[in-house]
């Protein structure tokens, strides 16, 4: 039996009518919710809504009559369910009653308003015709107010979102995100793609987090049945998922640093990622290592000679990153910037239910490599950074600690690489079996769950990316700022576009 | 101030010497590719790159290109924020339903003579992805291509070489 999933994760049915009573028990238990989705069912529609308490995942799961596709809102009580209720009406055509706000979401207002993608009957290979179709932006009106429309397309290598700020002079009153523009149609490919294939789409969900996708992937279905990961393969996953967090903080330091007009730490942290992913390269064929978690273990293997490099390279690194953290620390031009900007409070974060690291930088103690720990994460006792301003500034922090956490991490890791295989034959689920993982990826909590059709096929691949959640933080976090700032806290969040247009 | 200072000289260039290593295909790519922008594009070639759908992948790789070890500007080459000042534009893909229309206005937007460069197996072809409901396909199915650079994704090298390819034409 997979040694955490199972019991990291409860199923509770209730009565449709009883949905939204159940919600407002779980805020009474302090649980948040991290997901909403629904299916079609052979008789019936499924509406799900996974709560996070603090010993694990309760999925609460309603049926309802297919002529009667509706259920209670429960975006009164939680934030998030406000847009994920949304993509549940988009893609499903069931409705939340009692969301005053059920527009279009990823699914664009051209769009015929009867294509529900998700429904089995939904024939996905066609092409869709265009409608006339106008988004209702929500205005804010006032003396002095401007709006400032900006995208899809942005200056700078990005990816493509719409943004609306209302400002008054140089202040953002209020933003509203358009999203959706990368809308691949991933969670029906899923519905295509056989068991084992599955992973290679989770690892394209969204580039820079391709590990921790094809790893909750797998995770996920690996649950579904009795299976052993043997130990080995469980280190080098671990390996990888830390590999990756490295990567990409350095990254985003840097970026950061340059958005706040300070770019010799772009440059500076440019080259130790760059560095950083030639290794990869040399260790395990890809910079990335795109498709190197797999189901039943990984692709490939580390020789005694590829950790010591590992283990020298990290000692270069440290060395050489510490080094500028000194000098993040000792400008003050630069933390006149980071610093009180683009706040995101505990209360808000707590509201919204951010994950990952703006979790982390708003005073939650969000991780779930030490909240529900799988081998090897349970033997290493992973530390915690927790900042409490919100702003910027503690983003970047959070982020300089868990560089330093994953580089002891992978030290460990390395001193004691288990010596068994590295992949052994996954077993394919049971017909109309579940399978649900969360794995604590660079960005925040990446959660899929899986459900096998009457057949043994896959019905169902919800996918949670934690920008789904991360995006609404930002919308709060820019009020009150100046608009010249967007790009500073924008980057400092780092949501994924394609991880949440899906 | 100090520490910054004595950070930029300790690390000193960086940048992969055109002549040291003729053996790594930066060097020997880097010439080629700042010999014909000088020749063709008076010494500056400046892209505009288009994401219409990408899974933020490749714009890893495109990134990178930027950073201090490739320095794709020491070849002459520039990444511009308006199409309007655009020679080529690199464009990811798959090309989605949601981003066709953006996409098709960019084009129009950049100056002719232009060159598209599809870039990536999903620019390219569709990659794991399917021409479906959401998902329109490679690039030239919406805008003429005039170059491909595959791979998932492709390397800076690759991505410099396929620029390359596309201004040899
Ligand atoms: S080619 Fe690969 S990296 Fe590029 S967009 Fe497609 S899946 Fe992503």
């Amino acid at each position: 039996m997979s040694e955490t999933n199972k019991n990291i994760m409860t199923y509770y049915e209730v009565d449709v009518s009883q949905f939204s009573e159940t919600a407002k028990l779980m805020k009474k238990m302090s649980a948040s919710l991290t997901a909403q989705w629904a299916v079609e069912g052979k008789q019936f529609f499924e509406v799900y809504a996974c709560y996070r308490t603090e010993e694990d995942f309760l999925i609460v799961k309603s049926l309802l009559p297919k002529d009667k596709p509706e259920f209670p809102s429960v975006s009164k009580i939680f934030l998030a369910a406000s847009r994920f209720e949304r993509q549940i009406y988009s893609f499903m055509g069931i409705k939340a009653l009692g969301n005053s706000d059920l527009r279009p979401w990823i699914k664009f207002a051209d769009w015929p308003a009867d294509a529900w993608p998700l429904r089995k009957d939904f024939n996905s290979a066609q092409c869709l015709k265009r409608v006339k179709g106008e988004y209702a932006w929500i205005q804010a009106e006032g003396e002095g107010v401007n709006e400032i429309p900006v995208g899809p397309v942005h200056a700078g290598i990005i990816e493509p979102g719409h943004f609306r700020f209302q400002a008054v002079g140089e202040t953002i009153i209020n933003l509203e995100e358009r999203l959706g523009y990368t809308h691949k149609g991933i969670e029906k490919r899923f519905e295509s793609l056989g068991w084992l294939e599955g992973y290679k789409l989770a690892g394209r969900v969204s580039g820079d987090s391709t590990v921790a996708h094809s790893l909750t992937y797998c995770r996920a279905l690996e649950s579904m049945t009795d299976f052993t990961l043997p130990p080995r393969a469980a280190w080098l996953r671990a390996i990888f998922l830390e590999r990756e967090r490295i990567a990409n903080h350095l990254g985003d330091i840097g970026a950061i640093c340059s958005d706040a007009a300070f770019s010799i730490m772009l440059y500076q942290f440019m080259r130790l990622k760059e560095h950083f992913l030639r290794t990869n390269q040399t260790l395990f064929a890809h910079r990335f290592m795109m498709d190197c978690v797999v189901p039943g273990g990984v692709s490939v293997n580390i020789s005694a000679e590829g950790a010591a490099q590992m283990t020298q390279e990290l000692a270069a690194l440290e060395t050489e990153f510490e080094r500028l953290v000194k000098i993040y620390d000792g400008n003050p031009s630069l933390e006149e910037r980071v610093r009180d900007t683009g706040i995101l409070s505990t209360k808000k974060a707590l509201e919204i239910g951010v994950v990952g690291v703006v979790a982390r930088a708003s005073g939650l103690n969000l991780d779930s490599r030490s909240l529900y720990p799988f081998a090897p994460y349970d033997k290493l006792q992973v530390k915690v950074p927790l900042y409490t301003a919100g702003d910027v500034n503690s983003r970047v922090w959070v982020r300089i600690e868990e560089v330093r956490e994953s580089m002891r991490l992978l030290r460990e890791l390395l001193a004691d690489l288990p010596d068994t295989t590295i992949k052994v034959p996954c077993p394919l689920p049971e017909r109309n079996s579940t399978g649900f993982a969360v794995v604590e990826g660079w960005r925040g909590e990446v959660m899929y769950w899986l459900q096998a059709t009457s057949a043994g096929t896959i019905n169902r691949c919800m996918v949670r990316d934690p920008s789904a959640v991360n995006w609404l933080g930002l919308e709060s976090a820019v009020i009150d700022n100046i608009v010249p700032d967007f790009p500073l806290c924008n980057k400092s969040f780092n949501a994924s576009y394609a991880g949440h247009d899906l | 101030m100090i520490r910054t200072l004595w950070q930029i000289l300790k690390t000193g260039i960086v940048t992969e010497n055109v002549r040291g290593k003729a053996a790594d295909d930066i060097s020997v790519l880097g010439q080629k590719l700042s010999n014909i922008v000088k020749q063709r594009f008076r010494g500056s070639l400046t892209i505009r790159h288009v994401d219409a759908g990408s899974c933020n992948g490749c714009e890893l790789e495109i990134h990178a290109l930027n950073n201090p070890i490739y320095n794709i500007e020491q070849f002459g080459v520039r990444f511009t924020a308006s199409p309007r000042f655009a020679d080529m534009l690199l464009v990811t893909g798959p090309v989605t339903q949601n981003m066709e229309i953006a996409l098709k206005r960019t084009y129009e937007a950049t100056p002719t003579p232009k060159l598209v460069v599809a870039v990536g197996d999903c620019g390219c072809g569709c990659g794991i992805f399917s021409e479906n409901y959401a998902t329109i396909g490679s690039i030239d199915k919406v805008i003429p291509v005039d170059a491909l650079i595959k791979g998932c994704p492709p390397t800076p090298a690759a991505l410099l070489n396929g620029i390359l390819n596309a201004i040899e034409g």
